[in-house]
Parts: structure tokens; sequence; C-alpha cells
């Protein structure tokens, strides 16, 4: 058994999660194939999109993914980078606007 | 970044046969990766053979201003290999009496080849549809006695095929050398200048993508989106397409894989982006790639590694098509590099 919880080998193995349940497992890979076809955005903004969100998400395997993705395009490690951080600031401010919340409550209790 | 060939620092990949016995070794002994030549037979395209000869390649010599990163010709300025004006006069008898429509010449920087000028103005008498010269770019900047070629090439109506790896500094520095993207966007604007690449013009001006590290190269007609726009925007830079290459493990690049422990990662992402509709294309199957001393190969990687062609004929100076015409082709693991995704060749995308 091995001793840490991911394993970058697992990645290769993502599509064998169809093997459980066939029809859903196809269903969401339809979806996302879909989603990250050319539309209204780049394919090329739309991994930019997927490489932020995955920091967000926090999921190694995405951010592997991504990254590789993001290069293939000629995304430059700069444009990565600046993506990575509008992920950061949406996270901090998350975190940061929930003190309005706390703010209201101590003006609430305090005398 | 690399200075001197493979050659000159006596690593031991600048011999084809350590290349070879390391690219059928470790992955591929042990099963964990299927051999090229079995993923030809799974995927019912064994043997594969040439067809009509299209494209006659000629690498006129290893000399280059440059020591890129990934290159496999592991070229360089201490490259001492060139062709001889006595081997140019036997490719010239070939070129006459060929029915191929294009003719491509590579190097090296092929335009340091002393006889070059000569060896395009007798070429380009012979008819060719499509004459092709693989320029750097900036050799045209590198020394004054190269500051004309624009209007050399404009003058025999070559069409010039030029390597880019990145519309922004860093990335194409890093992979090419220091210096190597001014002098390049510079050199673009010189053929610009004189006409080529511009819109609707018969100067044909087309760049060459390869990535710039352990990747394969994305979408060709998206990237050539983001390089036109890019390229106006920044530089007011025109070119007709881009050729996306995808990097062949040999040489260099084989060499950056192991020292950066990317070898195993790339071959499984080469393995599992295997197209067979691009195995069906691949440009071996209608070039033939000649060599500085004349020896004839199924394709400039081949001829890296010398993997000679599977014919009776093996040299220029008896070369006879009919011959070579549906030879099998020679394979190797680095095969995979071509069969890719869309698949890869000189011309770029072949699925």
């Amino acid at each position: 058994m091995q001793k840490t919880y991911y394993d970058p080998a697992d990645l290769k193995k993502f599509s064998k999660i169809s093997e459980w349940n066939e029809t859903l497992g196809e269903k969401f890979f339809d979806y996302y194939g879909k989603v990250f076809e050319e539309g209204a955005l780049t394919e090329r903004e739309k991994s930019l999109i997927a490489l932020a969100v995955s920091h967000t998400v926090q999921c190694p395997y995405c951010i592997d993914a991504y990254t590789g993705d993001a290069l293939q395009r000629g995304i430059t490690k700069e444009e990565m980078m600046e993506a990575l951080h509008v992920s950061a600031a949406i996270r901090g401010g998350a975190a940061l606007v929930h003190g309005v919340q706390m703010m209201n409550k101590v003006n609430k209790l305090e005398m | 970044m690399t200075q001197k060939s493979l050659h000159k620092r006596n690593n031991q990949l600048a011999q084809s046969q350590k290349q070879l016995e390391f690219l059928a070794n470790g992955i591929f002994k042990t099963g964990e990766l299927p051999t090229f030549k079995n993923k030809l037979k799974d995927t019912g395209i064994a043997p594969l053979t040439a067809n009509t000869l299209e494209i006659l390649q000629i690498n006129v010599g290893y000399m280059c201003n440059q020591v890129c990163e990934h290159c496999h010709v592991d070229a360089g300025p201490d490259r001492k290999e060139i062709m001889t004006k006595e081997t140019m006069l036997q490719c010239l008898d070939v070129i006459k009496n060929t029915h191929a429509h294009t003719l491509d010449l590579t190097g090296g920087a092929p335009e340091m080849n002393p006889n070059f000028r000569w060896f395009v103005e007798e070429a380009s008498k012979a008819g060719i549809k499509d004459f092709i010269v693989r320029s750097n770019l900036t050799i045209i900047r590198a020394n004054k006695k190269y500051h004309d070629l624009p209007e050399f090439f404009k003058n025999y109506n070559i069409h010039v095929v030029s390597s880019m790896p990145h519309w922004t500094q860093g990335k194409t520095d890093k992979q090419r050398g220091k210096g190597v993207f001014n002098q390049s966007i510079q050199a673009l604007k010189d053929l610009n200048a004189i006409g080529y690449g511009m819109p609707d013009s018969k100067l044909k001006l087309d760049l060459v993508y390869n990535p710039s590290g352990a990747f394969l190269p994305a979408n060709q007609s998206a990237m050539e989106k983001d390089f036109k726009s890019a390229l106006l925007e920044d530089f007011g830079i025109h070119f007709h397409q881009l050729f996306a290459i995808t990097n062949l493990p040999i040489s260099r690049f084989l060499d950056y894989l192991i020292a950066s422990d990317n070898y195993e990662d790339y071959m499984y992402a080469l393995v599992e982006a295997y197209n067979p509709q691009a195995a069906k294309s691949v440009m071996c199957t209608n070039t033939l790639s000649i060599s500085w001393d004349g020896y004839l190969y199924d394709c400039d990687f081949n001829q890296m590694l010398e993997l000679p062609v599977n014919s009776k004929v093996k040299h220029i100076s008896n070369y006879n098509e009919d011959l070579l015409n549906g030879r099998t082709i020679v394979t190797s693991q680095h095969c995979y590099g071509c069969t890719a995704g869309a698949g890869s060749s000189c011309q770029g995308s072949v699925a």
C-alpha cells in the first residue's frame, strides 16, 4: 500500500472511473469534452481558467494536467502565474469578505 | 544553455548506436510500453511502406550558427560535416530527373555551406514546384555576407520555412540561444519588407513551431492564430502558415529528456497520443532524405540515427526511384514522435 494519498500515475487512470458506472462516467466525459471546446471563449482562455480553478480546488492532478495543457498551448509562465493570482485573490477575498460577518457579530454582541 | 554539440562534448548520445540502445531498453524492453513496430502491427498499418516520392529533402551540412537545446541534428558551429560540390552535382542529376514536386534544403544552417548559392541557382533550373529553404532566420543577420539572403531567396522564388518556437523573447531565447529572438524578429521584418509572408504574396514565408520542453504541441491552427495575432500586434510581422512539429526523442532532445528526468513521461505521452490516422500519413511515406555525404534515409531523423533506407540503393550516386518506391520504412521508438496526436512532419500536422 502506498504511503501517500496522491500518485501522479493515477491521473492516467482517470478514464477508468467509467468502468464502475459507464453511463454516468460517459456523460461526465462527454460534458467535460464539450465544456473545453472553443465557444464564446477560446480553448486557450478556458485552459487558463482551468489552471486557476485547479489551484483554488487544490487538485494536484488538475494542476499537473492544466500546467501541461497551458505549456502545449504556448501560454507563458507569466500568464499562468497571473491566472493563479486571480485565483488567490478570489480565495483570499472570499475569506476576508466573511470578516464583515465577523464584524456584524462583534458589533451585535459588544456593548 | 547548450554551447557545444553533443559531438564536441564527447557525449555518449553523439553516437547513434547509443541512442538506439537507450530507446530500445527500459520501458520498451520490459513491455511496459509497446514497441513502435508492434503498435503498427496492432493497428493494422505494418509494414509501413514508401509511396510515390513527392518531397526530396537534402541536408547540405550540420554546421549552424545556433546551438539549440532541442536540435535533433546536433548542429552547431563546431560541426564540420558539409556537402561537397561533387555530391551536390549528384543531387542535381536526381533533382532534374525526379517527379518529386518539392525540394527541401535543410541543415544545420544550409546557407553556411559555401556552395549553397550555386546549388540553389542550379537546382532552381530544374523547375521544381515548391523549392524550400529551411532558414533559421538569425543567419540572415549573423554576418554582412548573409544580409542579402532575403533578396537572393526572392530572385529564385524560394519558399522560406523558419523556426520560431514562440512569440516571446524568453521562451525563444531559452531554447535557441540568447539574442535569437531579436535577430529573428529583425530577419522576419527584412523578409516582410520585400514581400515575404505578406497576405496574398506569392513569396511564401512559413514558420515552424516546436514545443520548448517535454510536452507535445497543441492544435496547429490554434497555435497559428496565436502566433499571427501576437507577432502582428507586437512587431507588425506577417507570415503565411505555422507548422507545428513534435520534438522527437533523439540527439540533444533525448539528452535533455534524460537529464531532466522527463524521458519516461514523454514516451508515455507520445505512445498514449498514438494516432493511426497520423501513422498512415507520416512524411517518410512520400519523402526521401539525403545526407551531407549523399546517403539516403527515410527521413531526417533516421539520417541522424544512421538508419539508412531499406533498399539496394543506398547512395545518391546510384539513385533509382523505381527501386526506392515501395520500400519498407525503417522504424524505431522515435517514430512515435511523428504519429502522436495530429501527427508531425516537416510540413506540420498530417492528420
